[in-house]
């Protein structure tokens, strides 16, 4: 089968999952958050909330009247002390709402289970949760939900790969909310009128898939919902061969899963609209490992949106060693920070420390086309060849090597023995393709 | 706070260029071995020649050119070990320093070092020197016995105690009746350039690094293919073919140099054919008894549009079946 052929793709990085083991730590006690008002794909929200003003957990904070946005709502008690513009750690501006806690962690008075009568509402309801991706690509969910028409769903595919080294947040999800995660599914499938899902987990997690085929088999949807074990590989929860080792259906270049009549949900995503519609507390905390060479003990906690990557560190054991790069996410795609003073996103699921050793930049050497790079990818792309075009600004070849269909999951990068950051000048491919793109259109505009 | 900041992944593995050089040079050793038996230690000084000269033209040609030092790479060790493997063991010492000036400097650090040149450097010098000194290169020799050339020490090292013998496909060309065995040919104990004489010992590494990944089976197979193809359809005999001259250790070794050739498995596919089949024709229809370097320099050159013809399409479909955006 051709299915097997993709499979195969991918690299085996040392799983590290050192936290799986341990239950997640429930944190309450932050002096003050920082929240950001883009923490989703799509437009960012203007806060709500001025200096000065009480807020409480669940209050909305942040809200944009654009369709592709989420709302933000408060994660502690507290009083407003700051609404500034800072610069992140991508070099943009981003607004962020600061609360310096009143201890008293109070639930605002809007925060009661949604009434839910039609699709409309459901898909609304979702859309004031706040909810978004929470796999890590953070699109914000009720826009997911809201297909073009012909394009509705006729499949659910539960991303709980996470095949990403470190990471356990999902599993412990899964080990300890099996039951509100099949809730969320079967909601999601009879609002959407979706008719069948299938869960996609990697089969090093076996007691996972177990625990969730029995929690299937005790709501009765033993017929409508399937668990796949998928082969243990990165990048198994990448979307597109997910959605091909799930489905057995392409995700065409540059399309979406709704354009082969597919939904993917991240497993964490769909517990949350479970515990949304049962309780109504939008998504203000989120769950995540912490973990690292620098981490004096790692595990999986879960705390209030915008605290600080360093006081979740301190309440649970504080660092070995000072770190010396400090990463949002994983380590193949993770985002490497260059402070540690800033608040977790709604879709980060790790924080990692690393200390001098596991930071040290390996030094670049030529490329010996071994074509590693190539037998590794998962797109089925020529990464050496992107990025060499890439280094020439060569357009035509970036075109010609289809640089756009790459989905930066670093397998690349990661076998390379030449140690090139392969990565890296593919995302400058891509700029170059999309800048080369903005003139071409300013200058129809110009014309016109 | 000092903190890195740099593009994901954060992780890599624990290949580096030096490692794959290192494994590469492991696989060479029982030819090596094999070959210093029949030829005596001889073999070992010309290896060393090579290998020592191609380090030093290395490392003085990166400092001249003002360029970071290469020479842990290992990669002109690997170069100075296969330049050795192409020559007779009664090759003049100076003449392999001057093989191994072509090599590194001329085909390799010319044109930018590692991953640059667009020929395989011990080809190239290979071929230089074959056309240059026609005589001195083509002195083919053969042990008087098996193993007899380790006895003598002083006779062992200048190889004083090699006798002169075609080789097997130069006796194929004159149309000799006394061909060698195939057990002979396998083993080892014929004339011919020092590296390729053990068909058992150069099998041994190429399994050993298709087996570590390092090199894929596409392009040994499609050249021996390649090369039946031609022997059968003149009517010859391809086993004599595939074991007898440098076909083994040219399609395991040489034209499976990352650097100069295609990086796809249908690109390999079709460099192997071709090698292959300009060997076969070479070696049947051409003036040499032998093709195996110019096949590969030949294909070499042709590489780069191999490479090109040879995108593989993404998953997904690529550009062709995107979506069309209104």
């Amino acid at each position: 089968m051709i299915h097997n052929l993709i499979m195969r793709r991918g690299v085996h990085p040392d799983a590290s999952k050192n936290t799986s083991e341990l239950p997640t730590i429930r944190l309450e006690s932050f002096a003050k958050v920082q929240i950001p008002m883009s923490m989703h794909i799509g437009a960012p929200c203007a806060p709500c909330a001025s200096v000065g003003d009480q807020v409480s957990v669940g209050q909305k904070i942040g809200d944009s009247p654009a369709f592709m946005s989420a709302p933000i709502h408060a994660s502690i008690s507290g009083k407003v002390t700051a609404v500034k513009k800072v610069v992140s750690s991508s070099g943009s501006s981003v607004e962020v709402v600061e609360i310096e806690s009143d201890g008293l962690n109070t639930i605002h008075d809007s925060v009661k289970p949604p009434v839910i009568e039609s699709r409309a509402d459901f898909i609304k309801a979702i859309r004031e949760s706040g909810l978004v991706g929470l796999g890590g690509a953070s699109f914000p969910t009720h826009v997911k939900m809201s297909p073009p028409p012909g394009k509705e769903p006729d499949i659910l595919v539960i991303n709980a790969a996470e095949c990403e080294p470190f990471i356990t947040a999902d599993y412990r999800h899964i080990l300890e909310h099996a039951d509100e995660i099949i809730e969320g599914i079967i909601s999601t499938m009879n609002w959407l009128g979706i008719p069948k899902t299938v869960i996609g987990i990697e089969d090093n997690k076996k007691d996972a898939a177990g625990l969730l085929r029995f929690q299937i088999g005790k709501s009765g949807a033993s017929d409508s919902i399937r668990v796949k074990l998928l082969k243990t590989i990165y990048p198994q929860g990448a979307e597109k061969p997910l959605i091909f080792n799930t489905t057995g259906r392409k995700v065409p270049t540059g399309g979406l899963p709704h354009d082969v009549h597919v939904m993917v949900l991240n497993v964490a995503t769909v517990r949350y609209v479970a515990r949304y519609l049962k309780t109504g507390m939008p998504l203000v905390r989120k769950h995540l490992t912490i973990d690292g060479s620098a981490v004096a003990r790692p595990c999986n906690v879960t705390a209030p949106i915008g605290s600080f990557i360093m006081d979740i560190v301190d309440q649970i054991g504080g660092v070995k060693q000072s770190p010396a790069k400090v990463i949002m996410g994983g380590p193949m795609m993770g985002v490497a920070m260059d402070r540690d003073n800033v608040g977790i996103l709604k879709a980060n699921n790790a924080i990692l420390l690393f200390d001098a050793n596991d930071a040290a930049i390996p030094e670049e050497s030529p490329c010996i086309r071994c074509s590693k790079c190539i037998d590794v990818c998962p797109m089925n792309l020529m990464p050496t060849g992107i990025d060499a075009a890439a280094r020439a600004k060569d357009l035509e070849d970036l075109v010609r090597f289809n640089t756009m269909d790459c989905i930066e999951c670093g397998c690349c990068s990661y076998i390379c023995p030449a140690k090139r950051y392969l990565v890296q000048g593919i995302r400058m491919g891509k700029q170059l393709l999309r800048d080369s793109e903005a003139k071409k259109k300013a200058a129809v505009k110009g014309e016109q | 706070m000092n903190l890195k900041v740099s593009s994901s992944p954060h992780i890599r593995a624990f290949g580096t260029t030096g490692r794959v050089m290192l494994n590469v040079i492991a696989a060479l050793i029982p030819a090596l071995g094999v070959s210093t038996y029949f030829f005596g230690l001889r073999v070992l000084v010309v290896v060393s020649v090579t290998i020592a000269s191609c380090v030093i033209f290395e490392y003085i040609s990166r400092k001249i050119m003002k360029r970071d030092n290469t020479i842990t790479d290992l990669s002109a060790v690997v170069t100075g070990l296969l330049l050795a493997f192409t020559l007779s063991p009664a090759t003049p010492l100076w003449i392999c320093v001057l093989g191994a000036f072509v090599a590194i400097v001329v085909a390799k650090q010319m044109f930018g070092g590692i991953g640059n040149n667009f020929v395989n450097p011990a080809i190239l010098a290979r071929i230089v020197l074959a056309v240059s000194f026609p005589v001195q290169i083509g002195s083919w020799k053969i042990a008087s016995a098996p193993g007899a050339a380790l006895s003598n020490f002083a006779d062992s090292v200048s190889g004083a105690d090699l006798i002169s013998s075609a080789t097997p496909l130069g006796m194929l060309a004159s149309g000799s009746t006394e061909l060698p065995t195939y057990l002979e040919l396998f083993l080892g104990n014929r004339a011919g350039s020092l590296g390729e004489v053990s068909v058992i010992a150069l099998l041994l590494g190429g399994i050993y690094l298709i087996a570590r990944g390092l090199i894929k089976i596409w392009i040994p197979i499609s050249f021996c293919i390649g090369t039946v193809i031609i022997v059968l359809l003149s009517g010859g005999d391809p086993m004599y073919h595939l074991i007898s001259g440098g076909l083994i250790l040219g399609a395991f070794f040489m034209a499976t140099d990352y650097v100069t050739s295609p990086l796809t498995n249908p690109g390999k596919i079709i460099f192997g054919l071709g090698c292959g089949l300009i060997t076969g024709l070479i070696r049947i229809y051409g003036n040499l008894p032998e093709g195996v370097a110019f096949s590969i320099l030949i294909m070499n050159i042709v590489t780069p549009h191999i490479d090109k013809l040879t995108i593989p399409v993404p998953f997904g479909g690529g550009k062709k079946h995107a979506k069309q955006k209104a």
